[in-house]
């Protein structure tokens, strides 16, 4: 469990310096469904090829991971850097359009809000993550519980 | 330049997803199930990865402007609304069905599984819902 730990902190501190990096260089926050979402569908105007980078970043960088040769922290699956999915597609489809519409609405997710939002102290992202890991935890507990 | 960076940014981002542990749902279901056997691994993330971008931002705030653009695009709304609390509320239920949330959905479709590529496109009909249904401010 320490291991994990360490590796969660490291992780964080690893991520954390992406939000940095993509503040001092080009003045964004690394909010990542807001990235993604625009770079989909956003309104003319918002130059687009900076978040299509962003988004090729995260696509490549478990085979980046695995070429360095650094850990990954699965702890549930054969895969060392990718773990795998725990529910049917129906339900997996099912929290995708949750996420994609929660996060729309809210204007962010884990990383907009749990991250950036935290770190600049804002009330938006302070309620919006509370809110979330709430609804997340009970949805966790609810559905424990009617499995067993 | 200004994409290269971004390239370099979601590359370093993606790679502290994967060495957190965070891509592997179960471990982010084991934070988020409090009563059962619980992780907080997550807990550890989610502290790293806010103290080391509280003390960055804070850092950035001297300076006058980024290095490759003419402003910092710090979010400026502070009030909160209902699609912000109901926003909020959803996305944590499909997070806790699933153990996704986009960043980690998107890495995982380098797995080449169908449920994570039915999930990503879900998530992404719910982006462009979420700009069609919008709320009235």
């Amino acid at each position: 469990m320490a291991t994990s730990l360490l590796h969660g902190l490291i992780g964080g501190v690893l991520i954390g310096c992406a939000a940095i990096l993509m503040m001092f260089s080009i003045g964004r926050i690394a909010g990542i469904s807001g990235i993604a979402s625009h770079a989909l569908f956003s309104r003319p105007r918002l130059s687009q090829a900076w978040r299509w980078a962003f988004i090729i970043g995260l696509l490549i960088s478990p085979l980046i991971v695995v070429s360095l040769g650094l850990p990954g922290n699965v702890a549930f699956s054969s895969e060392v850097v990718l773990g795998d999915p725990l529910v049917p597609w129906p339900v997996m489809a099912i929290a995708g359009f949750c996420i994609g519409l929660g996060t729309g609405w809210s204007h962010g997710c884990t990383s907009g809000h749990g991250v950036c939002g935290l770190a600049r102290l804002s009330p938006r992202s302070l309620v919006a993550t509370m809110t979330f890991v709430t609804t997340a935890m009970l949805t966790v507990g609810l559905t424990h519980s009617l499995r067993v | 330049m200004n994409c290269l960076m971004a390239l370099l940014s979601g590359l370093l981002f993606g790679i502290g997803l994967v060495v957190s542990g965070m891509t592997d749902p179960q471990r982010v279901v084991g934070f988020l199930d409090v009563t059962g056997d619980w992780d907080p691994t997550l807990m550890a993330v989610l502290g790293g990865a806010v103290l080391t971008t509280f003390v960055g931002f804070r850092l950035l705030r001297r300076l006058g402007r980024p290095w490759l653009s003419a402003t910092f695009e710090w979010p400026t709304r502070r009030d909160l609304d209902r699609p912000l609390v109901i926003g909020a509320s959803l996305f944590g239920l499909g997070w806790g069905l699933s153990g996704y949330c986009p960043g980690p959905a998107l890495l995982a479709l380098n797995t080449g599984d169908l449920s994570v590529w039915g999930l990503v496109i879900m998530m992404s009909v719910g982006w462009w819902a979420a700009q069609r249904w919008s709320w009235q401010r």
